[in-house]
Formats: structure tokens, C-alpha cells, sequence
């Protein structure tokens, strides 16, 4: 009964959506009040039938309902109850109902601010985020549902969660990444309304901001865990694999990070209109792309649901109606729009306008990579695969020299600045940076690649201070009080601005300084490795809830002092009989130490994976600081105030 | 003009859509391998029978065989036999036991007949990774000169052999 229920609810869910698509267009066009205001209530009615699926589906995990097909293919009875309730978005159909709950609590939180926009700018916008919300209901609903049942012959018990998705990173990397690849169309939202308003002036700007600031925010935290996971559960310590998967949530980072940047400056200025309504577009757009390419089945990765056609033409035409429309609407609307402010090469507009180029430039880098194989089939040229070489080699420079600018351009003005203002922090940093590095890389014997690696992470560093520094010793109020006085806004992006640089050491030092070897062990032998000494203590079995492990241990030594001890297991899941490896680490602030365990050898014998990874957790660390600086900027104070 | 550059971006997406379309429901598991041309990647592995790590420089002077197989894998029964007929016309055949278990591993050739020089264990996958795997059985035609010529995707037969002979040499 439950699951029609829930079934029942997504349905209704779906008429809602769809009359708060219309509804509140009819009344702006027709001048009718009432009308408008129906858009608040109808959002807030969607979340809640949306709401009520997912906890009847929830539900359905909990109390191993095996005559849901969903819940019998992806959940089983001896599985722990944290990772049945986390199995409601282990597939496709689950996912996608998380995506539409996230979808429509984003909808609900527009409607709850609705009173900092104009009256008829709030409505129009709830109506767009309408369009969104029935086009992913029907998906659902028409391709997808997660309610189909098993009925009468009800199957004993369900297929077990995958074991890779066993695991509590794969609780939390899937929501939190929807929350920011859904929360793109709160931007694409306020850019469509500016475009059937017609009101392309700065104002839709200041109103998107904070939210795209948000789900900056958590795409951030998305991908960086999802990052962090991929390191400790795949089992070989990457942390990064160019998977189009990966890319696929990569692209709308990249994109979402230059609609940022150039919010700031439609908002602050009145210039590159167009261009951010076009950019803010164009990052919904690289989302729904994403969720196109893991669910059609057109590329092959480690995410790829099971692929389906049917899905496929689905999403493509839900991709040819929103994007196509909302791309024809610009073509027809942004002709209107003229920008008549003028700027300096060397303002602050010229440095955003450099950002923007990067980074777009940067996101097609990742883009052509992602499709080529696919374009170049469809063209008849052949099969073939683009890897990390062409990613490393096309992405890096650009991205250095994108840092390299992040750290001018904050200290340029609007409109113009002298060349004075950045002649000596420039110069002094350059030349401490380029020593400090050179100090390093010769103390450590590192190569040229890292000296200019470290030289621009200083330079970031050197310049983000000076930056601060002339900010609050300027006057007389003494550096705290002023200190205090900067908006949340500006710590926002010094901290996003030094995340950066943190992730960059991480990823240049676990490059150039890890260490790896593959050996043989045996219980009692030991072995050493980059000042570590590693010793296999011993071997035993034991018994999860629905595997059987062999795990070991291993204790680490420095300098004859003991530095931790690991547990690495090789974990064979009984349902599914399929072995997994649990890798086990030591983390620490400077290095990772990292076991897993290979193949079993002859006698008591093992092959063993043994890493020492430099600085590895800087790479999460700077995301993380990024994900806070995201968040300070979008809960500055100014955008809470009420619309006059 | 400014009013048609404006139809660009729709234009450019249509274009990807008409891709898009046209790839849906195609086989994107096929790929010809990305390392024909290529040497064997670099990786250390166990030795099925003798438990001895082997790397790259332990492979045998070519030409040969690079087959990946598991227990697992339905299809690898049925090519089995006829990969025993090819070593005893002397063709050099290396095993990957891919992401398999040691002990039903040695049960298989201990039953069926073992046509390998030797047999490394891949039992995560990283060697499958490293080489482009997507699924077992897999073959891969290793030259003379230790390049890798040719890849081959799924059973090994009377009727598809002779194209794999002719790269092998």
C-alpha cells in the first residue's frame, strides 16, 4: 500500500509543478495579482508530495519491502540500516528522486525569500523553477519510477548494494554534489525571468548571487568529497581520474566559478549583461549535460548507470526544451540590451573579463576532452579515448595562469587603476616568492615544475596579504576595528582565493613527492620506505554484517618510534560473493600512509600495496576552505534585504 | 549582425543535440585500444603458479598473446578449448586471471588444461585498468619487437583467428 501511496504523491507532485509553471506566468502577463501570488503556496505544496515519496521510499528501504523492485535490486536484509537508508539513492531511479526532493527544497527556498524580490520578479521566477521541477517529475515518472512493484512473487530477499557504494562517503557525496548541480537552476531561473521580464538590468545580478555563491558552495564540497572517496575506496590512492563522470560535474564547477565572478561585475557595474545571463545558462545547462551523459549510457565510466535509451531521448529532449528555449528566448531578448559603461585596461572589469575568458576557455578544454570520442564517432572517424595526458597537458598551464591572475586582480579598482597600485606588491612578491621556492625546491631536490608551482603559490599567498593588509591599514580607525568593518563577501573570496592555492601544493607535492611499492610480506617481515618502517604483524579473520574479511596488521614506525598501526582488509561480500579491497591509512597533515592489501601468495605470504602520499590532504583541505569562503559570500549581509 | 551572432549558442547546442541523438543507443562498450602502437604498460603481478612477482621485463620475447580470462566469465569456457588447441600449435599465450580467485583459478586449469607460458593474477584489476579492459575474455597481440599490434574483444575462434594470426608475427 505504501508504495502507491508514494507513488500517488509524486504524481500529484507532478500536477503541482506543472500549474506552477503556468499559473504565475499567466498572471504576469495578464496583470492579475492573485495569480501571482499562487506561485509561493504551490512550491511549498511540490516540496511536501515530493517529501512524503522519499520518506515512503525511505520507509520501504528501512523495512526491507522486497516487493519494490528498487529496493530488491539495490538493498538486502543483512545489510547495516545506516547504508539501507543511504541505498534509497544507490541507482537510478532512487538518485533521480533524490535530485528532484533537492530540486524542489531549492524551489521552496527561493519561495521562502521571495519578499527580497520584486513582486513580479519572484513569482516568474518560482514559474521557471516550474518548468525545471515538471520536466525532472515526468523523467521520473514516465522512465524511471522508483515505486514499480515485485507482485505476487515476491523475491525472499533483495541483490545487496553494490560494496563500493558501501561506505560513508557514498552517504554524503551524493546529496551534497545535487545540491549544487540543482542549484545551478535557481541561477538559470533568475537569468530566464530577467529575460521574459525583460529586465536585464544589474538587479537580477544581486539576486542570483547569493544563491549561486550557495551552490558553488556545495558542488565544491561534492566534488572534493567525492574526491576524498574515490582516494580511500578505490584502493590504488587517485584522487582524480578525468572520468567523464568526473568531468561531467567538473564542467558546471568551472562555469559556475566564472558566473560568479561575472555576477560581481553585472551587479557592481551594469557590464557583460549578455554575456552573464548566457554564462548562467550555460552552467544549468553543463549540469543537465552531466546527468545526460551518466544516465543515457553514450560514454562508458565506473558511474554509469545501467543504460537505457529510452532515458537517454528522455533527457535529450528535457536538454532541447529548457536549454534550446531558454537559448532562443536569449537570442530574440538580449539583442535588447545595451551596455554603455566603458572600462580600463587595467580595471578591476578587465580583470573579471580575464577571469572569465580562462575559465570558460578552461570548461570547453574539459568539454571537447569529454565529447571527442563521442563526436568523433558520430562523425565515422573511428573510436578512440581521450585520457589524462591530454587533461594534464591542456588543463595545467591555463589553470596556473588563471591563478597567477586570481592574485592581481583583487587589488585593481573598478574602471581603472594606476599602474602604481600593483607595481610594488607585484614586484616584492615576485621576487620573495620565486626565493622562498627556489629555497625549497633546492633544499628538497624538486624539479622546475615545482619551483614555478611554489613560486605561484606564494605569490597567491604574498599578494592575498598585501591585498588585506592595505585594505585595513588605510586610515586611522587601527588594523582590528577595520578589520572587522570588511564584508563577509571579501573574506569569502580571500579565503576561496587561498583554498586554491592549498589544493595546488597537494596536488604538486603528491605528484612530484609519493612514494609507492607493490611487495611481498609475510606476518612478521617488515619493510621501509620513505623513513617509514612498515611491519605485518599479523593476519586474521574477521566477520561484517555481510562479509567475511581478512584483515591485517601493520605497524608503522619512525625512527623506531611507533607512528600508527593499519588495518587494511580484503572483504568478500556474501550476497553478491564479490571481493573488495578496504584500503587503510594513516592521515596526517603532511603525509598519508596507505596499505592495501593484493592478492594472497603462497603459504602465509601477501602482496601488498604500500603508499607514502605527500601532502595529499591539502587537496580536500583547500576544497574545503573554498566551500567556506562559498558560503561566507553567499550569507553577506547585504542580500537580505527587502525589495522596496 | 549582432542580432544573428546572438543565434550562435542555440545553434552550437542543436548541433551536440543532433549528436547526441545520433549516439543513443549505440554500442560504446567497443573500443579499438588506445595502446595499439604502445609498449605493455608497466605492473608488477603474482605469478599463478609459481607465486613470484613478474613484471614487464619477465614477458617473453614476442610475438604472443595477451589473454585476460577469469572463472567468472561464461565466455572464457567457450574459448578455452580453443586456446588450448592454439598452444599446442605453439602459439605463446600469457594468462591475466582477471579479478578472480587463486584456488578456483588453479581448479579451472587443473581440469581444462592450461594453455598458458604463465599465468599472472589481476585479482583487483589494476593490470585490467592500466591495459583498457572492459570485460573478459579480452586478447591483446604483442609483436615481435614488444609492441602491442592489435586487441581483440570477446571469444577467440575458428573464424575470427586468422585475422588475429595475421598480427601476430
Amino acid at each position: 500500500m505504501l508504495p502507491e501511496i508514494g507513488q500517488f504523491s509524486l504524481i500529484l507532485s507532478l500536477f503541482f509543478a506543472l500549474t506552477l509553471a503556468v499559473v504565475p506566468l499567466i498572471g504576469y502577463w495578464t496583470n492579475n495579482r492573485l495569480l501571482l501570488e499562487t506561485a509561493r503556496p504551490l512550491t511549498f505544496i511540490m516540496l511536501i508530495l515530493v517529501a512524503i515519496s522519499f520518506v515512503i521510499l525511505s520507509v520501504s528501504f528501512i523495512t526491507d519491502d522486497f516487493s519494490v523492485l528498487y529496493v530488491s535490486q539495490n538493498s538486502n536484509s543483512q545489510l547495516p540500516i545506516w547504508y539501507k537508508f543511504s541505498a534509497v539513492w544507490g541507482g537510478h531511479e532512487g538518485s533521480l528522486l533524490l535530485w528532484v526532493l533537492i530540486l524542489s527544497g531549492w524551489c521552496a527556498a527561493v519561495a521562502f525569500k521571495i519578499r527580497t524580490l520584486p513582486e513580479d520578479v519572484g513569482p516568474v521566477v518560482l514559474a521557471v523553477l516550474g518548468v525545471v521541477s515538471s520536466g525532472f517529475l515526468s523523467f521520473l515518472l514516465f522512465t524511471s519510477s522508483p515505486f514499480a512493484r515485485l507482485l505476487p512473487d515476491v523475491p525472499v530477499d533483495g541483490g545487496d548494494l553494490n560494496p563500493l557504494l558501501q561506505d560513508f562517503g557514498l552517504i554524503v557525496h551524493p546529496p551534497v554534489l545535487y545540491m549544487g548541480y540543482v542549484g545551478f537552476s535557481v541561477a538559470f531561473a533568475f537569468a530566464v525571468a530577467a529575460l521574459i521580464t525583460g529586465n536585464l538590468n544589474s538587479s537580477w545580478a544581486r539576486w542570483a548571487r547569493p544563491w549561486t555563491a550557495a551552490s558553488w558552495a556545495f558542488l565544491t564540497l561534492g566534488i572534493t568529497l567525492g574526491s576524498w572517496w574515490a582516494y580511500y575506496e578505490l584502493g590504488w590512492g587517485g584522487w582524480w581520474f578525468w572520468d567523464p563522470v568526473e568531468n561531467a560535474s567538473f564542467m558546471p564547477w568551472l562555469a559556475g566559478t566564472a558566473l560568479l565572478h561575472s555576477l560581481a561585475v553585472t551587479e557592481k557595474r551594469g557590464v557583460f549583461k549578455s554575456w552573464t545571463v548566457l554564462l548562467a545558462i550555460f552552467t544549468f545547462s553543463l549540469s543537465l549535460l552531466g546527468a545526460f551523459l551518466v544516465r543515457s549510457g553514450v560514454l562508458t565510466s565506473v558511474h554509469s548507470f545501467a543504460a537505457d535509451p529510452t532515458r537517454g531521448i528522455f533527457i535529450l529532449g528535457l536538454l532541447l526544451v529548457l536549454v534550446g528555449g531558454s537559448l532562443l528566448l536569449y537570442a530574440i531578448r538580449a539583442a535588447q540590451v545595451k551596455s554603455t559603461v566603458s572600462f580600463g585596461l587595467t580595471g578591476r572589469e578587465a580583470w573579471l573579463l580575464l577571469n572569465n575568458i580562462l575559465l570558460t576557455v578552461l570548461t570547453l578544454t574539459v568539454l571537447l576532452g569529454t565529447l571527442y570520442p563521442l563526436i568523433f564517432d558520430a562523425l565515422g572517424l573511428g573510436k578512440i579515448s581521450v585520457g589524462a595526458p591530454y587533461f594534464n597537458s591542456v588543463f595545467t598551464p591555463i589553470a596556473l595562469l588563471l591563478i597567477v591572475c586570481m592574485a592581481v586582480g583583487p587589488l585593481s579598482k573598478w574602471h581603472d587603476t594606476p599602474l602604481s597600485v600593483f607595481f610594488i606588491p607585484c614586484l616584492s612578491s615576485v621576487i620573495l616568492s620565486a626565493l622562498i621556492s627556489a629555497v625549497l625546491v633546492y633544499w628538497y631536490d624538486f624539479g622546475l615544475l615545482a619551483w614555478i608551482s611554489f613560486t605561484v603559490v606564494f605569490w597567491v599567498v604574498c599578494l592575498s596579504f598585501a591585498d588585506w593588509f592595505g585594505k585595513v591599514s588605510a586610515g586611522t580607525k587601527g588594523i582590528i576595528p577595520r578589520a572587522r568593518q570588511l564584508p563577509r563577501n571579501y573574506y569569502g573570496m580571500l579565503l576561496a582565493h587561498l583554498g586554491m592555492v592549498v589544493s595546488l601544493v597537494g596536488i604538486v607535492l603528491v605528484s612530484i613527492n609519493s612514494q609507492e611499492s607493490m611487495l611481498r610480506l609475510s606476518p612478521g617481515e617488515s619493510t621501509s620506505m620513505a623513513g617509514y618502517e612498515f611491519r605485518f604483524d599479523r593476519l586474521e579473520q574477521v566477520k561484517g554484517p555481510n562479509y567475511v574479511a581478512d584483515r591485517a596488521h601493520f605497524s608503522a614506525y619512525k625512527a623506531g618510534e611507533p607512528v600508527a598501526v593499519l588495518y587494511p582488509e580484503k572483504r568478500l561480500f556474501t550476497t553478491r560473493q564479490q571481493v573488495m579491497t578496504e584500503a587503510a591509512l594513516d592521515a596526517g597533515f603532511t603525509r598519508d600512509l596507505y596499505i592495501s592489501l593484493g592478492e594472497k601468495l603462497d603459504g602465509s605470504a601477501w602482496g601488498v600495496r604500500i603508499y607514502v602520499k605527500s601532502f595529499v590532504r591539502w587537496i580536500w583541505l583547500g576544497g574545503l576552505m573554498m566551500m567556506v569562503g562559498g558560503l561566507l559570500a553567499a550569507l553577506d549581509k547585504r542580500y537580505r534585504r527587502r525589495a522596496e | 549582425m549582432r542580432k544573428v551572432l546572438l543565434f550562435i549558442p542555440l545553434v552550437l547546442f542543436l548541433v551536440l543535440g543532433a549528436i547526441f541523438y545520433l549516439q543513443l543507443g549505440k554500442n560504446t562498450q567497443y573500443m579499438p585500444s588506445a595502446l595499439v602502437g604502445e609498449k605493455v604498460p608497466d605492473f608488477t603481478l603474482v605469478s599463478l603458479e609459481t607465486d613470484q612477482l613478474v613484471t614487464q621485463e619477465d614477458l617473453p620475447d614476442g610475438p604472443y598473446l595477451i589473454n585476460f580470462w577469469g572463472t567468472w566469465c561464461p565466455a572464457c569456457h567457450l574459448e578455452h578449448p580453443f586456446l588450448v588447441e592454439l598452444a599446442d600449435e605453439g602459439v605463446i599465450i600469457i594468462g591475466i586471471d582477471y579479478k578472480d580467485e587463486k584456488n578456483l583459478a588453479q581448479q579451472w586449469l587443473a581440469q581444462k588444461g592450461n594453455p598458458y607460458v604463465n599465468v599472472l593474477m589481476d585479482e583487483i584489476g589494476h593490470f585490467g585498468v592500466d591495459m583498457g579492459v572492459t570485460g573478459a575474455p579480452e586478447t591483446f597481440v604483442v609483436d615481435r619487437s614488444g609492441m602491442i599490434v592489435y586487441r581483440h574483444q570477446g571469444v577467440i575462434n575458428a573464424q575470427n583467428w586468422p585475422v588475429i594470426k595475421g598480427h601476430l608475427k
